[in-house]
């Protein structure tokens, strides 16, 4: 028995070998597409995959591999691969193509990277995608993406926060939907030749594993209920990121961990789960029955200015009454260089400061009213009506759309929200986890963003792994196969089966009192509280019981009505939620156990004096990786955790400063 | 507020469906549609009875999950998809009556879903531009004018959420379809394929059972991304020019 930490996890053998080839940083991807092996295309025909999740890095995935002449099989949970929540990417996608001759280049992006992830991401990684960048945009343009340009009929180009080069290519605020349908177009090309089969409205449910590899999925046929096995030589799972442990997020509703949970209750580890996002300019939670959060493009600060009340007698006030000099621009206060550009993290962590002090505005939700002013009257007394609407009259129109309540007239109030999970699976260089067979793709893995993900860099990954990556990786993998065909009634599947049935037997028998929303809503307000923008030693263990003794009431005292051989999304949701409560405990872990502050995990222990986050690159650069133990629906056995050191052989690890 | 929501109940595509009505109170006007439908729901499963089915996902108005029918409406009384509308939309007292769409290429799935796989089922027959990964060209060596990057933009807006196919008294798809159709054939990238694209997605639209278009323009006023209605025009045109 490994001696426990904290009576909360022990420590496991380092990991040693990510798999990368030697040589310098910009030979390394070359090498690896020479070296991994050949599959010729007679014998790709007799190959399948099951790719999970059809948002860009699965779909992008799926069109590729089905155009090498692999069988792929794709997975949706929504009515249509088209939905996915990549559609709702608004800024854009970077890639270093430096058109504007401004100094760009792949290592400047691959630095970049690196600095905004606050040092915490791998090197050989980050350089691989900043490398394939430019075939991105090559890729998308061929396919029709109407990308924005300018009247030479060129693309156009912005800049994007964190980062001094215009890279950032767009497609006015809705570039993740043009990416997502056209590797939604790709992959129904696909389709229609044959190589690729969707099934849709099915929810992957657990990992099929035979002799030690992945070989297939158990999945639940959402309008029937049926349970199927699908069996293939490897599986890919492209299912998303976990910021809806948080209940309130800017995900889409249905956006979950299901699948990655299960594969690492299956054995792969898990890489930094309490690496989240959180973004500062969200509309604010208006009431107890909010479903969902909207994000309101980072741009605004260029021109909005934020403050709260210096009087807490005054948060109730019509903001248009408080005198000038009653106002606290605490931002433009405490960061006079950067002012309200200030990062995501910081801007964030300060809006939660100033409503903990009371003096937050808009709704009284629980406790406290959260929100500040987004004011944007200086800005239209210098600017016209005209000009400011050219520039945010589409956000204006969404947030008077949600609010009731017209920018231009009323200050906006802004809030802070998740966004995005950096961590997820832990995947080697060829993007494997630690289940030989199995992958993980885009936001799912936790591989390029390190602590903090920049702007604009989520699409590019995404795209990165699906198109360029994944496809000359896993023929590494594949051209050992075909392997031994799975008979449906191996022990293996069965079993696995046996699993689904049995919890899904559990959840419609329990008939409790509680529905499932309540739980997943108690879940997401301790986390929220607790691992949510600043985290304390005292808050997370807190939260660890908290979450204990709620997954006990959530097995005891849940009601999911219906029957499972129907379309039933309480039962849908019942299943998601209760991974929510095992991932809960396990970000928890994560962010107690790393004392220091990186990115967007702040430890209120470490900071500097001017309350920034203060890294502790001795003892904490590396990944934290855990393993799963055992447990199910009560107790779970402490999890393992494995290191995996970051040596940064090219760049040098700095202290970020933005006063 | 409150109201008298009268919504469509239906176990099953064989099954008996019929309007069920439920009260509900407390309805705040800052809530969205969806949400006073949440909160419809968690009442319901509180007196044990199974929720209404509907469908959603990401809520802010960019995936076309979301769906029904106000009032007779798609997507209800403002232009926009039920998601982003919000309660402040209607009045105190309100009956306001929520069903699924309505068209045979749209089977009913259970309560207020449908099955709208006949538009991937279009996208399959010719939705795409044929470039396999790799086989792009330096992106910059391809030149679009501007108004025909903008055009095939907005064209490309389209969230494919049936709401054109649900207001057309025909259930016709030819917004949708004429949407793609502008999409691609606006962009340099799309000519070669552009004569083929439109006959095949056409016989596919007609295939899965859509209606005919006769320019009434429901689906334009009914669109939420504001696709306009000279996308079918340039559809019709792009057939003829293909059929000569």
């Amino acid at each position: 028995m490994p001696e426990l930490i904290d009576n909360l996890y022990s420590l496991g053998e380092p990991i040693q070998d990510t798999k990368a080839p030697g040589g310098p940083i910009d030979q390394k991807w070359t090498t690896a597409k020479f070296e991994n092996k050949l599959v010729n295309p007679a014998n790709r025909r007799k190959l399948s995959i099951i790719i999970v999740g059809t948002g860009l890095a699965g779909a992008s995935a799926a069109a590729t591999l089905g155009e090498a002449g692999y069988h792929v099989k794709s997975f949706c949970y929504q009515d249509s691969p088209r939905r996915a929540h990549s559609i709702a990417a608004q800024g854009g996608i970077n890639a270093a193509k430096n058109y504007n001759d401004d100094g760009d280049s792949t290592y400047r992006l691959f630095y970049d990277t690196v600095k905004g992830g606050d040092y915490r991401s791998r090197e050989d990684n980050v350089y691989r995608l900043a490398e394939v960048s430019t075939n991105i945009i090559d890729q998308c343009v061929a396919q029709g993406v109407p990308f924005a340009r300018d009247y030479g009929g060129l693309l156009d180009n912005r800049s994007f926060g964190g980062v001094q080069v215009a890279r950032t290519f767009y497609a006015a605020g809705q570039t993740g939907q043009q990416l997502l349908i056209g590797a939604y177009q790709a992959m129904e090309r696909q389709v229609a030749a044959g190589t690729v089969t969707q099934f849709t409205r099915h929810e992957m449910l657990e990992v099929i594993i035979v002799g030690g590899v992945a070989r297939g999925i158990v999945a639940r046929d959402m309008v029937t209920g049926e349970i199927e096995t699908h069996t293939a030589d490897a599986v890919v799972l492209a299912s998303g990121g976990y910021g809806n442990v948080f209940y309130l997020s800017t995900n889409a509703m249905g956006c979950n961990v299901t699948a990655s949970w299960r594969a690492h209750r299956k054995g792969a580890l898990f890489g930094n789960p309490c690496y989240t996002q959180i973004h500062p300019t969200c509309i604010p939670v208006a009431g107890d029955y909010q479903s969902k959060l909207t994000l309101m493009s980072e741009s605004l600060r260029n021109d909005g200015r934020i403050w709260v009340p210096k009087k807490r007698e005054d948060c109730e006030k019509d903001p248009r009454d408080i005198p000038e000099e009653d106002r606290d621009y605490y931002l433009e206060r405490i960061y006079p260089a950067f002012g309200n550009l200030v990062p995501r993290d910081i801007a964030s962590r300060q809006a939660k400061n100033m409503c903990d002090e009371g003096r937050g505005v808009g709704p009284q939700v629980g406790d406290f009213r959260r929100g500040v002013y987004l004011d944007f009257a200086d800005a239209l007394s210098r600017m016209s009506r005209h000009e400011i609407d050219a520039k945010y009259g589409n956000l204006f129109d969404m947030y008077e759309r949600i609010t009731g309540e017209d920018p231009r007239v009323v200050p906006m109030r802004i809030y802070p929200a998740v966004h995005y999970t950096m961590g997820g699976l832990w995947v080697d260089y060829d993007l494997q986890t630690t289940i030989p067979g199995l992958y993980a793709v885009g936001e799912s893995n936790f591989s390029d963003h390190g602590a903090n993900r920049l702007g604009a860099s989520s699409l590019m990954q995404c795209l990165a792994d699906g198109y360029f990556v994944l496809p000359n990786t896993i023929r590494n993998y594949l051209a050992g196969g075909p392997f031994e065909p799975v008979a449906d009634d191996a022990p293996e599947v069965q079993e696995a089966v046996a699993s689904v049935t049995s919890r899904i037997d559990a959840l419609l028998t329990v008939n409790g009192e509680r529905t499932v929303d309540s739980f997943h809503k108690e879940l997401g307000h301790i986390m929220w509280e607790y691992c949510g923008m600043e985290r304390t030693d005292a808050g997370l263990r807190k939260a660890i019981d908290l979450i204990r003794s709620l997954r006990e009431e959530f097995w005891r005292n849940v009601r999911v009505l219906g029957s499972a051989e129907t379309l039933n999304q309480s039962l849908e949701k019942a299943g998601r939620v209760a991974d929510f409560l095992e991932l809960g405990e396990l970000m928890c872990i994560d962010a107690l156990h790393r004392t220091e502050s990186c990115g967007g995990h702040f430890r209120a222990e470490s900071q500097t004096e001017d309350g920034e986050a203060l890294r502790d690159d001795e003892k904490f650069a590396y990944v934290a990786a855990w393993e799963f133990t055992g447990g199910d629906r009560g107790p779970l056995e402490p999890p393992v955790l494995h290191k995996e050191d970051l040596v940064y052989k090219f760049i040098e690890l700095k202290q970020r400063s933005y006063k | 507020m409150k109201l008298t929501l009268k919504i469509w109940r239906q176990a099953g595509p064989d099954a008996a469906g019929q309007l069920v009505t439920y009260p509900v109170e407390g309805i705040s006007e800052d809530m969205s549609f969806l949400e006073m439908l949440d909160v419809l729901n968690e009442e319901l499963i509180g007196k044990g009875e199974e929720p209404v089915a509907f469908d959603s996902d990401c809520r802010e108005g960019i995936c076309g999950m979301c769906s029904l029918m106000i009032n007779g409406q798609a997507h209800g009384p403002e232009v926009t998809t039920t998601c982003q509308l919000h309660m402040r939309s209607f009045s105190d007292g309100d009956v306001i009556t929520i069903e699924p769409w309505r068209a045979e290429a749209f089977p009913l799935v259970r309560d207020l879903i449908v099955d709208r796989s006949a538009f991937d089922r279009v996208i399959q027959a010719g939705g795409y531009i044929s470039v396999n990964t790799g086989a792009a060209v330096e992106a910059n060596n391809i030149q679009v004018q501007k108004h025909k990057a903008d055009r095939a933009f907005d064209a490309a807006t389209c969230i494919g959420c049936g709401a054109c196919v649900a207001a057309c008294p025909n259930a016709s798809g030819m917004l949708f379809l004429g949407a793609k159709i502008t999409h691609l054939g606006e962009l340099p990238q799309g000519q070669a394929e552009r004569d083929s694209r439109v006959v095949k997605m056409l016989n596919q639209h007609d295939a899965e059972d859509f209606g005919g278009c006769q320019n009434l323009g429901e689906c334009a006023a009914a669109c939420p991304k504001g696709i306009p209605l000279d996308v079918i025009n340039q559809l019709n045109r792009d057939f003829m020019k293909a059929k000569r």
